[in-house]
């Protein structure tokens, strides 16, 4: 560019910048807001229990600076400190610490009351010690992990010595079902993002965070893909396509455990046997949608291995991070790369069963409508017994 | 799970200079100003009857009132402070009261006692317009514990941002009450957030002052309580005193008492005289026996020496 074309580019950037120091120094809001009363929020955020002691990192969520002056827990004023201390301008973040009581496995409720008398509670649903990083939790949401996650998708792959018996219309069908799989998990992920996105303070845009983790996870798998095929003389097509749903499947599984995890350290997740089968079934199903793509090819075990940990074992780790250090920014972003990731791979499937044909016409076949149909039924199912 | 140290409580303290609770608690007609401008609020003169005329001058405006260390509650409010003055009369005085509304909304003082209809401050011609005056008279009768409060419309928000005060009505002369240690206790309430709900209970107003600063009282004399509940949104408030009994005078319209209780249970603006003596040094808690309402703040206590 010339000297010209960059002076005509930041020509309104500086203006920009002028106006916005303007408004900022004696600018129209103090007039366009004479006599309004300030606009307090405050976000909390999940509880760190102790015993006899509760912490909350609570966060300005509003326009104007926000000073804490009591705390009630369950309808009782009750001592506390703020750390750091003062008001708190907008997005200041602080820790409440208090010193009380709680009761194992019983509901608790702060509240804080600004010096305007605004209230903002949370409630601790089921309290419960919070998990500290110790070898035995470490065990248990791994435990939990394998359950939920690893085992299943070894299971699904199973079926890969039958998926390469089959005839071109089975075939068909199969690769449809797999669609129909993840088509229910794209849904489900969403579902859950944007559950998790709607409590978010408002200003982390949670809806909009979920759309960028979509985005980001859908053109890093296309340019993964493209990559990969591109060195096709070391893995095979199906063989990169099996990958890219495995890949798929284990963001999806990332942000699964990462909400069974949160949810047991809030004490919500009775994991009972039920819930346990429920996800067994379930995640087995997605053991057979990363094995479909191979159907007609020969892959090694070890390899074979190595797909169904990528698809499994994220759910050990989303469990840890879930468990220990549970954020729902990161459980909004990870979920929206599962849902991008997968939306990815539902594209890449289609593509490839299709074939010669063109991808409407793949589906609209009778093999293809009816698996497609039975994928996201038996998903739907299966689902029941985990919400 | 318990670790050593958990304190029930608010945190901090008010600023005393706004409003005083424990000047409040043993002051009427004004006795906790100077004389000069004391005189700006209350005269006093005798009639050939030996009753007194007592003029008084109110006033409604809108403060911003501190109810717990650091909540500051929009108040609408008597000469500036919640509950307003405590206003004191002998059986058979004249009571005059020019009330002048410096307030943002319409307001009225209703006093409970007998009076002619024009007087109630009631009515929907009798509102007192911001900005305009009324004068208020009417002779001071039966004997009891009363009280005033504003009746303008809506009621609720009217009473509960506090316009509200203590009305003693003393038996004639030849009869009176045996000498005492004083004092009046408003049980109010505070709904911050206007949901209807209250977040600060207290006695005169600020929430859990007299944990940190109990009422000192003298071993073996006679304490006399002025106990009026003015909660809103509550049907009910109560008053308990640790370690003891008291005598009930319900309304105070009788010199004898027809109850001896630890507990006083009060609906929305109902009242009583409460008699003690303290028996033991040390310190006496006393709260309404809603537990919520005594962790939220109606808590204090005594300290007998």
């Amino acid at each position: 560019m010339t000297a010209k074309s960059w002076a005509l580019a930041l020509l309104p950037l500086a203006l920009l910048v002028g106006l916005l120091a303007w408004i900022v120094k004696s600018g129209p809001t103090e007039a366009l807001r004479e006599g309004v009363p300030p606009v307090e929020v405050l976000a909390l955020s999940r509880a760190v229990l102790a015993p006899g002691d509760i912490r909350l990192s609570v966060l300005n969520d509003g326009p104007d600076p926000v000073t804490i002056a009591q705390v009630q827990v369950d309808d009782a004023y009750w001592a506390f400190s703020q750390e750091p201390a003062g008001t708190l301008s907008r997005l200041d973040r602080a820790e409440i610490h208090i010193q009380y009581p709680w009761v194992h496995g019983e509901t608790h409720r702060v509240k804080l009351v600004t010096s305007t008398g605004l209230t903002f509670e949370h409630e601790i649903a089921v309290a419960v010690l919070t998990p500290r990083p110790s070898a035995r939790f470490l065990g248990i949401f791994a435990l939990v992990g394998l359950y939920v996650g690893v085992i299943p998708v070894a299971l699904g792959l199973l079926w890969y010595p039958l998926a390469g018996r089959l005839s071109a219309r089975a075939m068909d069908f199969l690769l449809a079902l797999t669609l129909g799989l993840l088509l229910f998990l794209l849904v489900d992920t969403l579902h859950e993002g944007a559950e998790i996105a709607r409590e978010l303070p408002g200003a982390y845009q949670g809806l909009a965070l979920l759309a960028l983790g979509i985005g980001v996870a859908y053109l890093a798998l296309e340019g993964l893909g493209a990559w990969l095929r591109g060195r096709q003389s070391a893995l095979g097509a199906a063989l990169v396509t099996s990958l890219l749903v495995a890949i798929g499947i284990g963001l999806h599984n990332f942000g699964e455990g990462l909400a069974i995890g949160a949810a047991y350290a809030l004490g919500e997740a009775a994991l009972g046997t039920l819930l346990i089968v429920g996800f067994t079934l379930h995640n087995t199903t997605e053991g057979l949608a990363i094995v479909a793509p191979l159907a007609r090819t020969r892959v090694s075990s070890t390899r074979l291995l190595v797909l169904g940990l990528i698809g499994g074992l994220p759910t050990i780790l989303g469990a840890w991070l879930g468990g220990f250090i549970y954020s729902p920014v990161f459980s909004v972003l990870f979920l929206g790369f599962g849902a991008g990731a997968i939306a990815q791979v539902v594209v890449q499937i289609a593509r490839g069963a299709a074939g010669d044909r063109s991808i409407s016409g793949y589906l609209s076949g009778a093999p293809a409508a009816s698996g497609l149909l039975v994928g996201f039924v038996l998903m739907y199912a299966t689902g029941i017994l985990v919400q | 799970m318990h670790s050593a140290h958990h304190d029930l409580g608010v945190v901090g303290t008010i600023d005393k200079t706004i409003f005083d609770p424990n000047q409040y608690l043993r002051a009427w007609n004004f006795s906790n100003l100077t004389p000069a401008e004391r005189s700006r609020f209350y005269r006093e003169e005798e009639r050939t009857d030996g009753t007194l005329v007592r003029d008084y001058e109110i006033f409604a405006v809108d403060r911003e009132i501190e109810i717990a260390p650091g909540v500051y509650f929009p108040a609408w409010t008597y000469n500036g402070q919640v509950p307003g003055p405590t206003i004191r009369a002998t059986q058979g005085d004249l009571v005059r009261i020019r009330f002048l509304n410096q307030g943002s909304h319409p307001h009225t003082l209703h006093f409970h006692g007998w009076h002619h209809p024009a007087m109630d401050g009631s009515h929907p011609d009798q509102q007192v317009e911001p900005g305009a005056e009324f004068l208020y008279e009417f002779e001071a009768d039966p004997f009891g514990l009363h009280l005033y409060h504003c009746h303008a419309v809506p009621l609720k928000r009217h009473i509960h941002k506090g316009l509200y005060g203590a009305f003693i009505v003393d038996p004639p002369a030849a009869t009176p009450r045996p000498p005492a240690d004083e004092m009046v206790m408003l049980m109010n309430a505070f709904d911050t957030n206007f949901d209807g709900d209250n977040e600060v209970y207290a006695v005169n107003t600020a929430a859990h002052f007299h944990m940190a600063e109990p009422i000192r009282v003298e071993l073996g004399k006679l304490v006399r309580i002025y106990l009026v509940n003015v909660t809103e949104f509550d049907l009910i408030n109560s008053f308990h005193l640790h370690g003891m009994f008291f005598k009930v005078y319900r309304t105070g319209t009788a010199l004898e008492s027809h109850e001896i209780t630890d507990n006083l249970m009060l609906c929305q603006g109902e009242r009583a005289i409460v008699e003690a003596t303290f028996r033991y040094p040390g310190k006496f808690m006393f709260h309404a026996h809603q537990s919520e309402f005594a962790e939220l703040g109606w808590m204090g206590l005594f300290e007998a020496v």
